[in-house]
């Protein structure tokens, strides 16, 4: 929100130096704290990792820290094929898909509704819009418990209940908020003379829009993705209540995989599943780097 | 007049549709709901506020209540102590900064689902942190949280921390990165350690961007459901049963939907109560 980019910090280092402590115990003793930190994060994920990669007779001769002895996949094949979760075996590759199908054209068009939303605000600033503004802001507080049994009533209503447009929709109407605001306060920085110039030249309000704003917008654009393609992947209650059992979300998979209470846990498949469904996320972060962390600054709305 | 901008007020009206319906329109029906008698489908026969007591006499709800104040104050301050420390030190010059916040910010980019199997994997007592140190020899060795109906929140709260510490750290450090070094100058003319600059005087500097976190944090405590269903199912029993998974269970698995709105309107309220300090000191600014 108030947050200064992250990418801004680089070049602040260097007026930082002046007070940075010399004094050669306390370094050493950061660098120990700030170690032990990363000890304490890295930790459950490369748990998750290394029983993925273990075979069943090593599950059980040793404890969760001994490294797997080799590097089998067999979980992995496991967890994407076969895994049960009680009634049925078909493992997580069918949600996995599932899950993608979601999650490009929710992150499409909330983009693309967001940021025309957006921009009409940037646009006609009045009374009015700055009411529907902030509705908006505080919509993007309201827990989706309170609003989410009127929605199915209408959804099930004009038939969308359970299908794969309806939980596309119900992403792009949870994602209109957040997109908005982002949109709209890149928008409000863009100098207004550019679109009244434009405006001169006989251009409409799309024509702008299309033309203009949205290929100087590349930088929010990145942004928005990452913060709606991590959002809508990771999300659960909307997937478990509003998709439907053909379209259920990986994520409501892999919980009904290990928590299922019907025959023997099988750590290592279950680890491999959620190792899985953590990976495209994880992927979006370690290639997106400092984007990741700006849209974060940016969505910090986003809780 | 009402040329001027037409385009840009017709692309509005959607929005101002799905805004006025879908998230107030439905708030106002949830709350017609939690004043009737409806159990699997709507009844909307006016009944009172009669849910609202029905729903104060469950114990469940207490419960459920009770977590989100246990988990919540355990959750923001944590988030708090942990991400604002690491963002000071992230401050002090630190060699390979890019790293240690790949690590520290990368919970943040998975599910709260895999977050709750992650953590329920390693406090199991069976399998994780318990059987470990046991198997050391120390067989008396107690970690059980997530087996005891006591304990069960807090190891809820500790692997909430871990998930979201890092966006404190990452909004702190912000923040501190936009200290002016003359302070820090004058600071250490004056003699001031370090540590004292920071909690006498940057900290209190830095005082918006604290609030904008706990705000953050506390709605999300509100909203808190996948990683309570993930990580204890809201078990053993009832033990880490919090408002929003109690509202989902009344509505989708026990068919009492009016009870559930009642409930819904409750969680409504305590974001209010989270979010007015922040609308408070807005409009305050405002008005200057």
């Amino acid at each position: 929100m108030t947050a200064t980019p992250l990418a801004q910090s680089e070049a602040s280092i260097v007026h930082i130096v002046p007070h940075a402590s010399k004094t050669k115990p306390g370094r050493v003793l950061l660098y120990i704290i700030l170690s032990l930190a990363v000890v304490y994060y890295a930790i459950p994920l490369l748990l998750v990792i290394s029983t993925s990669l273990k075979t069943a007779d090593e599950l059980r001769s040793g404890n969760i820290f001994t490294l797997p002895q080799s590097l089998n996949f067999d979980a992995w094949t496991k967890a994407w094929l076969t895994a049960c979760t009680g009634i049925e075996c078909n493992g997580i590759h069918g949600n996995f898909w599932n899950s993608v199908e979601i999650v490009v054209p929710s992150v499409v068009f909330s983009i693309l509704f967001g940021a025309l939303t957006g921009f009409a605000l940037s646009q006609w600033q009045s009374k009015l819009s700055r009411v529907m503004l902030l509705s908006l802001m505080l919509g993007a507080f309201i827990p989706y418990q309170v609003i989410l049994y009127p929605l199915v009533r209408i959804f099930s209503t004009v038939g969308l209940y359970g299908t794969l447009p309806g939980i596309i929709l119900i992403h792009i109407i949870f994602g209109l908020p957040y997109m908005t605001l982002l949109f709209f306060n890149f928008y409000q920085g863009v100098s207004p003379e550019l679109s009244k110039a434009a405006k001169m030249d006989g251009a409409g309000f799309f024509t702008i829009f299309f033309e203009i704003m949205l290929p100087m917008s590349v930088n929010v654009l990145v942004v928005a993705i990452i913060m709606q393609a991590t959002g809508i992947w990771n999300d659960f209650l909307l997937g478990l209540i509003f998709a439907g059992r053909d379209h259920l979300p990986i994520t409501v998979q892999l919980n009904n995989i290990v928590n299922t209470t019907t025959g023997v846990k099988e750590y290592n498949v279950n680890m491999a599943a959620t190792f899985l469904t953590a990976l495209p996320p994880l992927l979006i972060y370690i290639l997106s780097g400092r984007y990741f962390a700006r849209g974060l600054a940016a969505g910090a709305v986003k809780g | 007049m009402f040329r001027k901008n037409l385009a840009a007020k017709l692309t509005l009206v959607p929005s101002a549709v799905v805004i006025a319906v879908c998230f107030y329109g439905t708030i106002l029906w949830t709350f017609y709901i939690s004043l009737t008698h409806s159990t699997m489908l709507p009844n909307y026969r006016f009944y009172g506020f009669g849910q609202y007591l029905t729903l104060l006499s469950m114990p469940r709800w207490h419960t459920a209540f009770a977590n989100m104040l246990i988990f919540g104050s355990l959750f923001i301050a944590g988030s708090l102590v942990i991400g604002t420390t690491l963002a000071a030190l992230l401050d002090r010059n630190v060699k390979a900064e890019g790293l240690f916040r790949v690590f520290f910010l990368y919970p943040l980019s998975m599910s709260f689902v895999v977050t709750g199997l992650a953590w329920q994997w390693l406090l199991n007592p069976t399998t994780g942190i318990e059987a470990l140190v046991r198997s050391f020899g120390w067989e008396s060795f107690q970690f059980n949280w997530l087996a005891s109906p006591e304990k069960a929140i807090y190891a809820v709260s500790i692997a909430a921390i871990w998930q979201s510490s890092g966006l404190v750290m990452a909004i702190m450090l912000a923040g501190l990165r936009g200290v002016d070094s003359d302070i820090w100058r004058a600071a250490k003319i004056d003699g001031i350690p370090v540590w004292r600059s920071y909690i006498s005087i940057v900290l209190p500097m830095l005082r918006p961007l604290i609030l904008t976190c706990v705000i953050l944090l506390a709605t999300a405590v509100v909203k808190s459901y996948d990683l309570v269903v993930a990580m204890t199912g809201g078990g053993p029993g009832i033990s880490t049963d919090v408002p929003g998974k109690f509202v989902v269970d009344l509505l989708f698995q026990r068919a009492n939907i009016s009870t559930a709105a009642a409930a819904a309107i409750l969680m409504l309220l305590s974001v209010i109560c989270a979010l007015s300090p922040y609308v408070y000191i807005e409009l305050k600014r405002q008005k200057r």
